[in-house]
This record gives structure tokens, sequence and C-alpha cells, in this order.
């Protein structure tokens, strides 16, 4: 049997004391797309990186065409014929599209560059995936799905005989998704092996031949294509038959309105596009111990909607009531003292301090309670620190150790505790569960649940249906910055919900 | 707690790697300190004599005041190039009010009190510190760029007030109700130096700001991560604006200081010390991006570059030599904190292999 163009051998990897893979085994065939199937945190990206010499695995090896290899650098894996179109976005926004394609890879002759050639190879790619773009534009100036495309154009001109797509759509149009599937198909018949990650499923399955599926940082089920169905998929990734587990909504009353949103319309904040806003009109009311989730896909105008509400960024439009004050005009600071706090997408980013210990990040937000006549009373902040360690449950050896050292897991219980110290009425959540594993999850749901029961509102964004399906009251759908639906988890199924998700994207594309 | 950097792979216990991180930097400044006492004092009897002591800790002071105003800024990730000129002006101005300031619209002169006058020339420090401080949080101007340009300003305003020349006539006048500038800022109470005893206080007070007040916690929370500490609520811009005023203030501090010192206002005055105050700040182990940085530290640095000069100077090293080796410690000094962690990673990789 001829030996397949990747395959990754007992590979693990330990970031701290999280094991993001545990002895996976991998192998995708050439002239085959390979679809890997997990939930966030499963490992997916990770293994994805370890083949693309982005990480070092910990243990474990790796075989190109039967030999075995290392990968220390993405030159290495390129020289290998290993070629990544990432997740996020890895292009620099002041170049042109050209120098975007070209970039580390310039064709240049005595040092001087050939750009006549690198715009003859842009134009027949950008004329493969039936886009008009003059390669001379400067990517800041695409849309999301175009600067997608261009991502994708430059993996196409490199010559690669393994090419990983993760999350190769998430910003494209049907339209864009269906010449990028045909695409798939001629390159699949040059003998490309193609690795095809994606968060809508039944996209998936439409173009792979071959299906693995990842669950906490194990492969748990292999199959080809032919031989299953969306289901196999969904009860492999979530451990279980796939049931809707009953809504639990016992012991829940549902009080006051914390929070009224009336038509609020949020501009779009960055300028790659050149839609003016990446919210409108949307409405929305959240009751004392309710909890509501917000579903939609990338670009729906989530995470903006989150950052306006937590006064990050201003309402162009509309009003914002706060247990019956308008707080529309409060800053950050004093919409946390009103009740009102946001745990951050990207904890890494937006909510850790790394430099500080664990007690200290869990105090931040609540420091000024501890503060008397100008001093910091530090038997108080140690006694509330001490509490919330142990109320949401942190897994660490002290308050002094410093966050790196905690797990993802925990390291997100940490920024939700120091929101709940503040003592807020309502908790706003933006993808909450986001790389973490799943034992995780379920705590930090079980905590907010709890904290539901003592009255708190709680809006969470989330891009799994499940969680929305387990967990809310009620599920509101986003899409292209407008609210498409809003529905009881009991009367709806998460294929419709992911159908609605998507529905006006075909209108919503411009350029 | 528990310090044991012979096992620092292992967390133990409570002890806690970030406190065990800064105590190693501080040791390795407080090392270099022990090896310059103890190389200069074998090349000078003179050294560790008592005056010279000193005197050595006075010129520290001037720097070491400027460098606990620096470490503020450089705690929030910023820098703060125009306390040098700061120094100039405020002393210049304390000068100028000293010399008798004209009533505008009248042919009077008005002799302020030296309290006024200490509290005027403040004044002036903390102004040009807050127009830092606007410039880089609400204008979102780079720090490099706005106190640079701040130092020419500053600088340029200081000698438009002297007109280039220096003043002299400090001593005032008892009739005027203006006497006793020289003998109240350069006093030495306990026969040691008024800087040293402004330094030891302004050691405290900013120590206990920095360890127990809201601002202090905010300060290294967004000295640590802007966007995080914003979103937790921390008001960014309100501590980015305090820390260039309170920057000034040191500055003006030394302004005054400095001064009463030289027994003369020179326009010059402080020129370069924001350089030697960043070299102290580094030297005491706080990072440039921010978030890490101790008092104690930064003490230490001044001590460590005050040192190093004045020795270089008592055994009679060229002047050109003297900067040489100061610019060679400074690199030194950080360069041993990056190549541990180099070390320490490839230690890392190893084990993980």
């Amino acid at each position: 049997m001829r030996s397949a163009a990747i395959e990754a051998i007992n590979v693990s990897k330990n970031y701290g004391v999280t094991q993001a893979l545990k002895s996976a085994n991998f192998k995708a065939e050439s002239g085959q797309v390979t679809a890997l199937f997990g939930e966030n945190g499963a490992g997916k990206s990770t293994l994805m990186k370890i083949l693309a010499g982005i990480e070092r695995p910990t243990s474990g090896e790796i075989k190109v065409f039967g030999e075995k290899v290392e990968i220390y650098s993405p030159i290495d894996a390129q020289s290998l014929g290993i070629t990544i179109i990432h997740q996020e976005l890895s292009l620099c926004p002041n170049l042109s599209v050209r120098d975007n394609i070209f970039m580390g890879r310039e064709n240049s002759k005595l040092g001087f560059m050939n750009y006549t050639h690198e715009e003859e190879v842009t134009r027949r790619v950008l004329a493969q995936l039936e886009e008009v773009i003059d390669p001379e534009t400067r990517v800041e100036n695409l849309r999301l799905g175009l600067q997608q495309i261009v991502e994708i154009a430059r993996a196409l001109t490199i010559n690669s005989k393994v090419l990983i797509m993760d999350e190769p759509t998430s910003a494209l149009s049907s339209t864009e998704v269906a010449v990028l599937f045909k695409v798939i198909l001629e390159l699949k018949e040059k003998g490309v092996a193609i690795i095809y990650i994606s968060h809508h499923l039944e996209e998936a399955l439409e173009i792979s031949d071959h299906a693995i599926v990842l669950r906490d940082g194990q492969v748990v089920a292999e199959a080809d294509v032919a031989d299953i169905d969306l289901e196999w998929v969904v009860s492999n990734m979530l451990g279980r038959t796939f049931k809707e587990r009953a809504h639990k909504n016992s012991g829940r009353t549902k009080g006051r309105n914390i929070l009224e949103i009336k038509n609020a319309r949020i501009l779009e904040r960055g300028i790659a596009t050149s839609k003016l806003y990446a919210v409108e009109d949307f409405s929305l009311t959240v009751k004392a111990g309710e909890i509501v989730s917000i579903y939609g896909l990338m670009g729906a105008g989530r995470t903006e909607l989150m950052e306006a509400l937590a006064g990050r960024d201003d309402f162009a439009h509309g009003e914002l009531l706060l247990d019956g004050i308008d707080v529309k005009h409060l800053s950050v600071q004093n919409r946390i003292k009103a009740g009102m706090g946001l745990v951050p997408e990207d904890r890494q980013r937006d909510g850790l301090i790394q430099q500080m210990s664990v007690g200290s990040n869990l105090s931040l937000a609540s420091y000024m309670s501890h503060i008397k006549r100008g001093l910091v009373n530090r038997s108080t902040e140690k006694t509330k620190i001490e509490e919330a360690i142990k109320n949401v449950r942190v897994k660490t050896s002290g308050r002094d150790m410093p966050i790196e050292s905690l797990s993802g897991g925990n390291q997100q219980k940490v920024v939700l505790g120091r929101m709940l110290l503040t003592d807020p009425k309502i908790l706003l959540l933006d993808e909450p569960t986001r790389g973490i594993d799943v034992g995780a999850k379920g705590e930090i749901f079980d905590l907010l649940r709890e904290r539901a029961e003592q009255g708190l509102a709680i809006l969470f964004v989330t891009s799994e249906i499940s969680e929305a399906m387990n967990w809310s009251d009620r599920i509101v759908v986003m899409s292209r910055g407008h609210v498409v639906g809003i529905y009881k988890p009991s009367d709806v199924t998460r294929e419709e919900i992911m159908s609605i998700a998507e529905s006006t994207k075909e209108e919503g594309a411009r350029v | 707690m528990k310090l044991n950097p012979l096992n620092r792979g292992e967390r133990t216990g409570t002890s806690s790697k970030l406190n065990r991180r800064a105590f190693i930097i501080e040791i390795r400044a407080l090392v270099a300190l022990a090896i310059i006492v103890i190389f200069f004092s074998f090349l000078s009897d003179k050294f560790l004599q008592y005056s010279n002591l000193v005197l050595m800790t006075r010129h520290v002071a001037m720097n070491a005041i400027l460098a606990i105003g620096m470490l503020l800024v450089i705690l929030n990730g910023g820098i703060d190039l125009s306390v040098g000129s700061i120094v100039g002006l405020s002393g210049v101005v304390a000068g100028y009010l000293m010399q008798g300031a004209p009533v505008p619209f009248t042919d009077q002169v008005a002799y302020p009190n030296i309290w006024a006058v200490l509290v005027i020339s403040l004044i002036v420090g903390m102004f040009f510190g807050w127009l830092n401080g606007l410039l880089v949080a609400k204008l979102n101007i780079a720090p490099f760029i706005a106190t640079l340009g701040m130092l020419y300003v500053a600088r340029g305003f200081a000698k438009l007030i002297t007109n280039g020349e220096t003043f002299t006539k400090l001593s005032g006048k008892p009739e005027l109700g203006n006497a006793g500038f020289l003998s109240t800022f350069a006093a030495r109470p306990l026969g040691i130096p008024l800087p040293i005893w402004v330094m030891i206080v302004f050691a405290i007070v900013f120590s206990v700001i920095l360890n127990r007040t809201a601002f202090g916690r905010w300060l290294y929370a967004s000295g640590g991560n802007q966007r995080a500490a914003a979103l937790t609520g921390v008001p960014i811009t309100k501590v980015n604006v305090r820390i260039y005023v309170l920057s000034g203030f040191c500055a003006a501090s030394v302004g005054v200081l400095f001064t009463a010192d030289l027994q003369a206002a020179i326009p010059n005055m402080g020129e370069f010390s924001e350089l030697n105050a960043i070299a102290a700040v580094v030297i005491g182990g706080t990072a440039l991006s921010g978030g890490r940085g101790t008092i104690r530290g930064t003490l230490i640095g001044a001590f460590v570059i005050g040192f190093l000069v004045d020795g270089l100077v008592l055994i009679g090293v060229s002047v050109f030599w003297q900067e040489t080796i100061k610019g060679a410690v400074i690199i030194i000094a950080v360069a041993v904190e990056e190549i541990q962690r180099i070390l320490e990673r490839r230690q890392k990789l190893k084990s993980a292999s």
C-alpha cells in the first residue's frame, strides 16, 4: 500500500498542564479531502499547527510520504510541500494583494523585483477563484470575505502536496464557497492531499472523502464519508449519542427587566469593509434570572454588540437601559459599577494581565471596594479573592501564582470570577468557552446557571449551537448585523438555527 | 515566602514565580552594586569614606528622584524624554521668581516667598507633564514623539526666560520677605543633604502609591495589558495622564533642588538626565514593555549608575572612558536577563524532548 501524504503518529502536545493532544494518530491521502471534525478545544488547530511547523509536538512523530521528518518552522513545512490557510487571516493589510500573495517568496532577479511575473500569477489565480480584484489593491480595502480569498489564493500559488484549510469559508458567501469547492476538486485531481476543517459540518461532509473526529485531544472516530452522516459526526464530536438534552428550566423564575436594548446601531470599527454598521436595529430585553444566548457566524456583529454594551464602543443610535436606568453614556468603569460587565472573547488579549498573579487578576475589577481612605485593605481583598477561587472553582496552588500557570479553562474562570466579584446584575460573556476543554465548559455553564437561579441575568455569545440549545432560555440568531430570529430552544432544531444564521448571507455580501 | 532560585523549573507550595523572577533581577542589580563598591574601594581609599559616600549619594538622589517618576511612566509602557528639560525649566522658573518677577500691566515687581516659589516651580513642571499626558493619552501620540517634542519646548522656554543667561541672585532679602531659598533647599538636616531626604521620602510615598492605592494597581494593570485593563473598568486615560504629571512633578522637584545646590539657575541644567533616569529604571529590572518593575529596583539601579560614574571619576579614568563604560554596563545589565531567558528556554526544550 502506498504511504499517506502526511501522517501524524502518536502526537501529543502539552501547554503547561493542559493536554491539547493525547497521542493522536492522523493521516491524509493524496488526491483526497480529509475532513477533521471536533468541537472548539478538541485539538484540531493544535494538530494542524504542528503539521504546518508553527508548533512543535511534545512527543510523537510526523511522516511525509512515509519518511519521518522534523518540522521546526513554517519554512521547513513549506519546503516539504505543506501549506496552511489560517483560520485567522495572516495578511499584511498595508500591502497590495500581489505583495501579500508573494510575501516571503518574492520573485526577484539580482535583488530587483519582477513585478510583471508576480502580477501575471496573481491575476491567473484570482481568475481561477472567479474574483475580479486588481492585484495592486491594498488588502485593507477589501472586505473580509475577499481577504479570505486572497489568503486562499496565496496558498494556491504554492505548488503544495499537502494543503491544510482551517475554516476557509467562515467569511465567504455561498457563491464563493461553491467556487472554492470547484477549485478543491481540481486540486484533488492533481493529487494534492487536502485537510479541511470547518464548523459548517454539512459543508465539510459535502466536499470531503474521509472524516476524522477529534475529541479532547484524541482521535475518537474515523470513516469514509460515503458510510456516514451528519448524526455520526455530531455524536462522535460530543461523545454521546446525539439527543437534545432536556432543557432544564426548572427552579428559575424570571424577574424584572434588567437589560433593555432598543434599536441599537453600532458603527463598523474596521476600515476593511464598506459596511457602515456592524449592528443594525438590534432590540432585546433580558430579565433577571434569564439566560439568553446570541448565535451567529463570524462577522455577524456579535462581538461588536457585546463591546458596545460593555462601553468600549458607542451606540451610534438606540437606547440602552440597565435596570431601568439609562447607561448609554457611562464609561466601562461606571457600567461595571452599575452592574454590567463583559467577559471578553479573547482572554489573552482582552482579559488577563499576564504579569499579575491569579489573585490580582481576580480582584482587579472590584479593587475600588477594598479602598479605604485612599489605601487598600489587603485583608478584605485577600478574603474576597479566596472566596472567589472557591466559588468559581479555580484550580491553583495559591492566589500568588502567576496567571500563566493556569490552564485555559481555569484562566477563563478567573476572568469570569473577576466580573462576578463586582456583584453584577447582568453578566455579558463573549464566547465563554473558547479554547477550553469539555470538562471546564460544563463547569462554567453550571456556574452561570447557579448564578441565574440567584437572579443574575446572563447574555452570552456562542458559535456552538449545542451551547445555545442546552444552556439558554432564548436564542437570538444574528446574521450580518441583524437579528434574524429569537427562539426558545424547545421550539427549534439545530439545523433550523444553522440555516437561519446563514440565510441573509447572500444578500448581505457586498464588495 | 519561600524562595528557591535553584529549583527554578518547579513550582513549590505557595512560592510565587512572579515575585521570584523580580527578586532575581533585583538581586542581580544588587550584586552589580556590590561589585562596583568592592572594586572601587580597592582602587581608592577615599571611595568608602563617609564624606565621599554622602557626596555620591547626593548625586544618586537627584537621578533617583527623576527615575522614580520615569518608573511610573515606563510601568505603563511609555517613556518620558522631557524630564531633563523640565528640570531646567522649573529651576529657571524658581530662579526667575527669586530675582523678582515684574507684575504685568504695572511697574511693580513681585517677590514671592520661597514656599510660593517652590509651589509655582512644581506646578510648572506638572503642567508640562500634564501636556505630555494629554498628547499621549488623548491624542494617542507615541510617548517617544510627544515627550521628545516637549524636551525641546521646555528647554526652549527655559532659555527664553533667562535669555540664555544664568540667574545667580537667589539668596533673597529679609525685607522683601523672600529670604532663605538656599538655606532651605540646600539644607543638610542631620548632616545629610536635602536631596537624599527627598529621595527617601519619595521612595516611601511612591512605594505606598504603587502597592497600596487603586492608582498603583491600575498602573500595573494598564501597563500589563491595556485592552484588558480597559474592559475591566480601569480608567486607562486618567492613569496615563496622571503618570506624566507625576513624572513632571519629580522633575520639577529636582529642578528646585538642583538650583539651590548650584546656587544658580542655569537653563541647560539637567540636560541628558532623562537618559540616566531611564538607565536606572532599566537596570533596576523594569520591563520597557510595561507592567513590571519596582521602586526598590529603580533605587538600586540609580545607585549602580551613580556609584559607577563617581567611582570612575575618583580613580581618574578619562571622561571618554567613563561614558563608554557606563554604556557597556547598561547593555550588560539588560543582556544578562535576556541571555538567562534564552538559556531557560533551551533547558525547557531539552527537558521536553
